[in-house]
């Protein structure tokens, strides 16, 4: 009973959570590929773009309320001003947490720590500089119900998520598929010794990997923020998510991540009905646990890296 | 509405008090000091790594006798018996909450990250295992045991239950990858922390539980309880570490100590050696968890009062700090690290002139977690297995972990 009730509104904020995720676990999933290493930092790339964006928009909004057109240009101009954030942090944490102990084939162990610190570092010196209370982005929009699908409410902020978040995975997927940048970091992500003998600069692919996940990344920070508001710790529970969904659909795929980041996000709203909002993230962990217990290799498989 | 402080006329404020602060070009400016360092020239990370092998090594240099070492170790032993005698209330307190216990805590994860090599970042729950275990014993939790015992004898309870949870964790666990391994026990962190604060009617919810007794003990007409002064505590927990010291020193030397070095060298070749490495695995999550629940019992009967919020991720990523600076595989290292740490937020906290404040406190030490990676990786008391094993392995030979993955260079 309790899980058929309210099942639609449960599916409709399940959906627009799975987008985020999607989004931040595309960041994992590259970086995995190309480095076979979980970047324990990409929570704070996720934070930096909230940041960003807030910044950006309370420059460019200011106390007014847009509407119409002026709406669309400033959710753009969130989506871009996060993206660069995130893309900015993510490469700096590349070059200073993961190429110094790349040049020096570092054990495994030391870039896991080396990240946990670049981790803590960032979202400490968040708390210090912007304050430690959360922070409220300047609405784009006017957020209110759109239609109803089965008696559960659409509002325009789910919209804004998806159709950004829809563009945004299109285009991911067709720069790896389809461009020259997109050829490096599968050619690394098969075989980096060789893909640096056939003339591919690994450093150079590695850097832009972290740049490609790190505009997803903090586009979806601002995303988050829109609804949640902006503060130093927002990245440590969606990112854990998003990690979850990544593995879910298989690490190292990207329409794994993607898959994964919806099914994730359905999977734990869903028995919110039953089980109450405050066991939310219990009910991900616990599918992050049955997952790599059962099928380690995710639903779609790992396909991006060398199977390891 | 346009920023923290901001107001409309001056849309900007928020930047300019915060973004454009002094300090921020400070640490931009430590930050790019960094990357000249190591990115720019290689030979100035040598010569920063060739300087801190010169100092660190001095003990190791100056104490090559066994009993000349033995010497050493006994006199340190001395003066933390007496030392603590001429502290103030405050410092003591800071010696049993802030040192002593975290001493501990560090040995124990040591075992599970300096021996076996294995990355465990919810090694705090075991901690909460052992807390909310003698508050339920004693009584103190809102369902009730069978038969109360008071905290000393509800000891052995508590680290068996810490012990039976990190088997119970570790069994399916310990067969991923060790990347894995990492994000599930950090996930375990959350849900035991989520779920101490939402099972009310087990845990008392998150206003936590007060009223945990003090250890006392009647054995052989003996009698002793253990009250509100902090020397008692810090007696017990220092015959503690002793005990715990010595028997990890024999284990490090023993079948099981060869067993978790054969492991986070190269597990497939110990696998095919015969040695059953997931059993190993588990022994070595399991004792790391019994030691953090001993602390648990420990500082819950001490403070009397616990809550769920004292069980963060944080903390577990502090006692992951704390290892590493001391050295993964250290024992004095762990010792050392633990104790320098946590003295010296502390110290600087009561310092008027530094303005430290300890609610950066994870600032410092992420930075210091980078810093130590790119030039110390070792720590600064390492043993020398583990420093030859991370030299072995930067030129390609082993792995020194068991963090797992494909076992080639990183790109």
């Amino acid at each position: 009973m309790c899980f058929t009730q309210n099942f639609w509104n449960f599916l409709v904020s399940g959906l627009a959570d799975g987008f985020l995720y999607a989004l931040v676990a595309i960041g994992y999933t590259l970086v995995y590929g190309v480095l076979q290493l979980i970047n324990f930092a990409h929570s704070e790339v996720f934070m930096s773009g909230g940041f960003a964006s807030l910044f950006i928009l309370q420059a460019a909004i200011g106390s007014s309320q847009p509407h119409g057109i002026a709406s669309v240009g400033f959710v753009a101009l969130g989506v871009v001003g996060g993206g660069i954030g995130g893309a900015l942090v993510a490469y700096l944490l590349e070059r200073v947490a993961y190429r110094p102990l790349r040049r020096r084939n570092a054990p495994r162990l030391a870039f896991l720590i080396s990240a946990i610190g670049a981790s803590y570092f960032l979202y400490n010196l968040a708390g210090k500089e912007f304050g430690r209370n959360a922070l409220e982005i300047p609405s784009p929009f006017v957020n209110g119900p759109v239609f109803t699908i089965f008696g559960a409410t659409v509002q325009t902020y789910y919209i804004v998520i998806a159709i950004a978040a829809m563009a945004m995975l299109v285009l991911v997927d067709r720069v790896v598929a389809m461009t020259k940048l997109g050829k490096g970091i599968r050619a690394v992500a098969q075989d980096a010794e060789t893909a640096s003998l056939m003339g591919v600069n690994i450093d150079r692919v590695i850097a832009q990997t972290f740049v490609l996940g790190g505009l997803l990344g903090g586009a979806a920070g601002f995303l988050f923020g829109l609804n949640a508001g902006v503060v130093y710790t927002m990245g440590f529970t969606p990112a854990l998510k998003a990690f979850t969904a990544a593995v879910l659909g298989g690490i190292g795929n990207i329409r794994g991540a993607m898959l994964g980041g919806l099914l994730l996000g359905i999977a734990e709203n869903l028995p919110v009905g039953c089980v109450g909002t405050q066991w939310r993230d219990v009910v991900a962990f616990g599918i992050l646990v049955v997952v790599l217990i059962f099928r380690p290799r995710g639903i779609l498989g790992e396909q991006l890296g060398r199977a390891a | 509405m346009t920023g923290p402080e901001g107001t409309v006329g001056d849309a900007l404020s928020g930047v300019h008090g915060s973004l454009l602060h002094p300090r921020v070009f400070g640490f931009i400016g430590f930050g790019l000091a960094l990357w000249l360092a190591v990115s720019g020239r290689r030979r100035y990370a040598a010569r920063v790594r060739a300087l801190s092998d010169r100092v660190t090594s001095l003990p190791r240099r100056l104490l090559p006798d066994a009993r000349v070492r033995a010497g050493v170790y006994l006199a340190v032993l001395g003066f933390a018996i007496a030392y603590p005698l001429a502290l103030n209330s405050y410092w003591q307190e800071v010696l049993v909450d802030q040192i002593g216990v975290y001493v501990l805590l560090a040995l124990g994860l040591n075992v599970v990250v300096g021996f076996a090599g294995l990355l465990d970042l919810g090694y705090i729950a075991f901690y909460a295992i052992g807390a909310y275990s003698v508050a339920y014993w004693s009584g103190s939790l809102p369902v009730h045991p069978p038969f109360h015992l008071d905290p000393f004898y509800a000891i052995p309870l508590a680290i068996v239950a810490a012990m039976l949870a990190g088997v119970l964790l570790g069994t399916p666990t310990l067969r991923l990858r060790g990347d894995y391994l990492a994000i599930v026990t950090l996930g375990f962190g959350e849900i035991i922390q989520i779920a101490a604060t939402n099972m009310q009617g087990i845990t008392g919810g998150a206003p936590g539980v007060v009223g945990i007794p003090h250890f006392k003990f009647e054995l052989f007409g003996v009698h002793y309880a253990w009250g509100l002064s902090n020397l008692p505590y810090y007696y017990l927990l220092l015959g503690f570490v002793v005990l715990v010291l010595f028997a990890f020193r024999s284990l490090e030397h023993s079948r099981v100590g060869r067993a978790w070095v054969a492991i986070r060298e190269d597990e497939v070749a110990a696998e095919s050696a015969g040695i059953n490495v997931l059993k190993y695995k588990v022994m070595a999550f399991a004792i790391g968890a019994s030691t953090s629940g001993f602390a648990g019992v420990l500082e819950g009967s001490k403070i009397s009062y616990i809550e769920p919020a004292d069980f963060t991720v944080q903390l577990s990523i502090l006692i992951l700090v704390l290892v590493i600076f001391g050295g993964m595989g250290s024992l004095p290292g762990a010792v050392v690290g633990a104790a320098v740490l946590q003295w010296l937020p502390q110290y600087l906290r009561v310092h008027p002139l530094l303005g430290f404040q300890q609610q950066d406190l994870y600032l410092y030490l992420g930075a210091l977690l980078i810093v130590m990676m790119i030039f110390r990786p070792e720590g600064i008391l390492p043993s020398r297995r583990r420093e030859r094993e991370i030299g072995l392995a930067e030129h390609g030979i082993g792995r020194a972990d068991a963090v797992g993955g494909t076992s080639g260079p990183i790109a």
